[in-house]
């Protein structure tokens, strides 16, 4: 109590003052110290885009690309596959894409910019497993007699179809995403970026 | 105080000693008035420590004690500095202050003991607080030496393989001793792990432990001041001492301006020479580790040069053991008899400032050997240094052994009653 | 300015803490030449394109990624399309095919790493620029050499000179100086597509670019120095008015 009586008035501006820049000091010494907890110039390279090649995609077949250590499907749709879209329509949950799942150029029915590529990040919308490709349609799925072909997810059970929609009342909530990407010939795929960025 | 806050303390205070150990240790611990510029160098160790200990908590998450190669032939462990250095954001930062904390760690910690040596703050009741200082030193030695393992330099490297060799030196168990410090017959992956284990959990677990002890030891027989007379004595009515005053807030101001005083010099060396000269990081050591290829001239870090001269300097085999046995005993012995100081020392008056003359000159002598034992220890040895090393050590050992005669005939000047202040 | 105050003062320190050393550890090499080390962009950028096109297809520089060069003002078109060419991605490290096993076998030893050369090099009161940049420009005719290339700096060097169609053939000039010493001189005999001035200026861009790839930080880190012992200063000063204000009470 002594102090705090005597504390005159300069004592107590020097002591904001010091306490101030302390402050100060402290929050600057802690940047280094964050950053180095964000992802190193090794993790953004390797979250770099990545280029895929084409050319040997033959009609019905997948192809799966690693970017930014998470699959990404590019699968070439036969003209039967694209039709099933239509079937599927009343049955997903968001048939006209409206979540953002994914960019721009890719808010249309077939979920791509060229109709026959579809190219998805493999990853479940609910709790982040693979799903699993289920292309076969019919009873030989082992889905159901009408399946149309599609995608199916081991973990939790939700469906999805050829353009990655989910089917209603599915434990996923979204579409899978389509990540950002462009033709750099009709041949190659650039996977992470587009021309908008 | 509002009630509110009061009542929360009365609750703290009846489940935990709150209130007590801050007055205890902080505004009802009363350290002498007199404390001059020596005195700054404990709270700024206390400071080092706390960077070193950060820090390494974040070179941890990234550096990777792995001595395989990676597709460029570099080793992991080495590549992952590297990787700190450049790719982790501000992680160049985090480096060099660990790096340079470890040299400013024994800046500090050298001027800190020589504050001891020329007040006599080793003298009774100290004595204890002397020895938990001396064993921190040893475990900064321990703790410094395997964290310089890590970079897996070539320094690294050769300086590990010159001082585990030297356990080799010890009669009958040596060579067997030094390969279970290795865990391998050479310098390897087994070495690099446990140095790793050791550098960032163990040594500093006891390091912390010991600093603990060191302050609970200091508190509890209050410190000493360059006077070198006891505050104790002199109490008012309240059992205050006279020439005591609360440590805060008079030494946490005071205290706080060293810190800032510190931090710009240490925060050049961090900015503008994070490699002071090679002294702090070596230039070899910017070259992966290489067992096949030595570099032309190894020395280690600056602050064990002192004691690696001694090494050197003992050439002679005696009573059928060879000089390199004697050199590690040596050595070790340069250390060990820091111990030993509080019952060497017989003079009359603690502070330098009444010692006689015998005294300051004995401490003169000391303090120049030590240093050109240090700037020895950096060159290549020649006959001719070897020599000045040998006379130094001889001059550094006499400083202790001969103390018991000479302090004792020693002319001092009579200790005042009190501390001076101007 | 303020660098040149700097660099000044280091040199003085250094002089001051070690020049007994020097003294004690002279030994016989040849004295270096300063290097004029420069952190300009365009020679930084010309000192890349040096790297890229005569060191990197023996060393590597396999701490440091393409996309690194956008801190020298190159853009990553730029990169890609002048400094790139085994259809690496931009974000990679600069690595090389040649496995150090394989060179070791062709040169006798495998050609370094070249990314921390610069601090590698250094010596306590030397540079590691000014022995690189010695060191490029004394490469000499020497037919007993199995490249046929001798170096002053670095004796019975493994690495044939990469730079001899722009420096041009040189050669040396041993005369004994009667104490057991000998004294070199290079002569020029047949020029290279460059004159003399312009091949220094090209290795200082080279070793410019060589000293900025041992420390990309390099730069930044002294900006941020004077940010921060401007403050340090500042805020010392504080501290001590308020440890005076403090002490006042006690006589």
């Amino acid at each position: 109590m002594s102090v705090d009586q005597k504390m005159d008035s300069s004592r107590r501006t020097l002591l904001v003052a010091t306490s101030a820049a302390g402050g100060v000091a402290a929050v600057a010494t802690a940047v280094p110290f964050v950053a180095s907890l964000t992802p190193s110039d090794r993790a953004k390279a390797a979250g770099a885009p990545v280029e895929a090649n084409i050319a040997q995609l033959a009609p019905g077949e997948m192809m799966t690309v690693e970017w930014r250590g998470k699959p990404v499907w590019i699968l070439r749709r036969t003209p039967e596959m694209l039709e099933s879209l239509d079937k599927t329509d009343p049955l997903v949950a968001d048939p006209e894409s409206r979540q953002p799942q994914q960019p721009d150029y890719a808010t249309n029915k077939h979920r791509s910019i060229n109709p026959e590529y579809l190219i998805a990040v493999g990853i479940c919308t609910h709790l982040g497993c693979s799903p699993s490709e289920r292309f076969r349609t019919g009873a030989a799925s082992g889905v159901s007699d009408d399946w149309p072909g599609g995608f199916f997810c081991p973990c939790h059970g939700s469906f999805f179809d050829l353009a990655g929609r989910v089917y209603r009342s599915m434990p996923a909530p979204t579409n899978l995403e389509v990540p950002p990407h462009k033709y750099l010939t009709d041949a190659t795929i650039l996977v992470g970026e587009d021309d908008k960025a | 105080m509002t009630t509110k806050s009061q009542a929360l303390l009365n609750w703290i205070d009846a489940r935990f000693p709150l209130t007590s150990t801050y007055k205890a240790h902080l505004s009802e611990y009363y350290a002498p008035k007199n404390f001059n510029f020596w005195y700054f160098f404990g709270s700024l160790a206390l400071l080092v420590l706390v960077i070193q200990i950060v820090t390494g908590i974040f070179l941890v998450m990234h550096y990777k004690p792995d001595t395989s190669l990676n597709s460029s032939g570099v080793s992991l462990a080495f590549a992952s500095v590297e990787y700190i250095m450049r790719e982790v954001p501000g992680g160049w930062l985090i480096r060099y202050l660990h790096s340079t904390g470890a040299s400013a760690f024994f800046i500090v910690v050298y001027l800190h003991m020589f504050r001891a040596m020329i007040y006599g703050s080793y003298r009774k009741p100290r004595e204890l607080l002397w020895i938990f200082g001396c064993l921190l030193f040893l475990v900064l030695m321990a703790e410094a030496f395997m964290g310089y393992l890590l970079p897996w330099g070539q320094m690294s490297f050769w300086g590990a393989q010159v001082i585990i060799n030297l356990f080799s030196a010890i009669p009958i168990i040596g060579e067997d001793l030094s390969t279970v410090i290795r865990g391998d017959f050479v310098i390897g992956d087994a070495t690099l792990n446990r140095f790793f284990a050791l550098h960032v959990i163990a040594v500093p677990l006891v390091l912390l432990g010991l600093v603990v002890a060191h302050i609970i030891a200091l508190h509890e027989v209050g410190s000493n001041n360059p006077d070198g007379v006891e505050i104790k004595k002199k109490k008012d009515a309240n059992g205050i001492p006279l020439d005591g005053i609360p440590f805060h807030p008079y030494y946490t101001v005071k205290d706080i301006v060293g810190v800032g005083v510190f931090l710009f010099f240490f925060s050049a060396v961090v900015f503008f020479a994070p490699e002071f000269f090679g002294f702090f990081l070596e230039f070899n050591n910017f070259i992966p580790s290489d067992p096949l290829k030595t570099p032309p001239h190894i020395a280690p870090v600056w602050y064990f040069t002192p004691f690696y001269s001694i090494l050197r300097a003992v050439t002679y085999p005696l009573f059928g053991l060879d000089a390199k046995f004697w050199g590690v005993v040596a050595m070790g012995a340069a250390v060990v008899i820091l111990f030993f100081l509080p019952w060497l020392d017989r003079s009359p008056a603690k502070s330098i400032r009444y010692r006689g003359p015998i005294f300051k000159i004995a401490l003169a002598i000391f303090v120049i050997s030590f240093f050109i034992l240090g700037y020895l220890g950096v060159l290549p040895a020649t006959p001719g240094r070897t020599v000045v090393a040998q006379i130094c050590s001889v001059l550094y050992f006499a400083f202790f052994l001969l103390m018991p005669w000479y302090s004792k005939i020693d002319k001092c000047k009579p200790e005042p009653e009190r501390v001076t202040f101007k | 300015m303020t660098t040149r105050m700097l660099k000044n003062i280091k040199r003085f320190l250094a002089a001051a803490l070690f020049a007994p050393a020097i003294a004690l550890a002279a030994g016989p090499a040849a004295p270096l030449d300063k290097a004029p080390v420069t952190t300009d962009r365009a020679s930084l950028q010309n000192g890349a394109k040096l790297f890229v096109n005569y060191c990197l297809n023996c060393h590597s520089a396999s701490f440091l990624r393409y996309n690194k060069l956008t801190e020298i003002g190159l853009t990553e078109d730029q990169i890609r399309d002048n400094l790139m060419f085994a259809g690496e991605g931009v974000g990679d490290l600069m690595k090389i095919a040649m496995r150090p096993a394989e060179s070791k076998v062709w040169f006798g030893a495998a050609p370094p790493d070249l990314t921390l050369i610069a601090r590698q090099r250094s010596g306590h009161t030397t540079p590691g620029a000014d022995w690189l940049y010695t060191y490029m420009r004394q490469f000499y005719r020497d037919p007993s050499r199995p490249t046929g290339w001798n170096n002053l700096v670095f004796e019975n060097v493994g690495m044939p000179h990469v730079f001899w169609q722009l420096q041009g053939d040189q050669v040396a000039h041993f005369t004994d100086n009667g104490d057991g010493t000998t004294t070199a001189r290079l002569e020029l005999v047949k020029p290279g597509l460059m004159t003399p001035a312009e091949y220094d200026a090209a290795v200082a861009d080279l070793v410019s670019f060589l000293v900025w790839m041992g420390e990309p930080i390099a730069e930044k880190r002294k900006t941020i120095g004077y940010f921060v012992l401007i403050f340090l200063a500042g805020f010392t000063v504080l501290a001590y008015a308020l440890k005076k204000n403090y002490w006042k009470d006690i006589h």
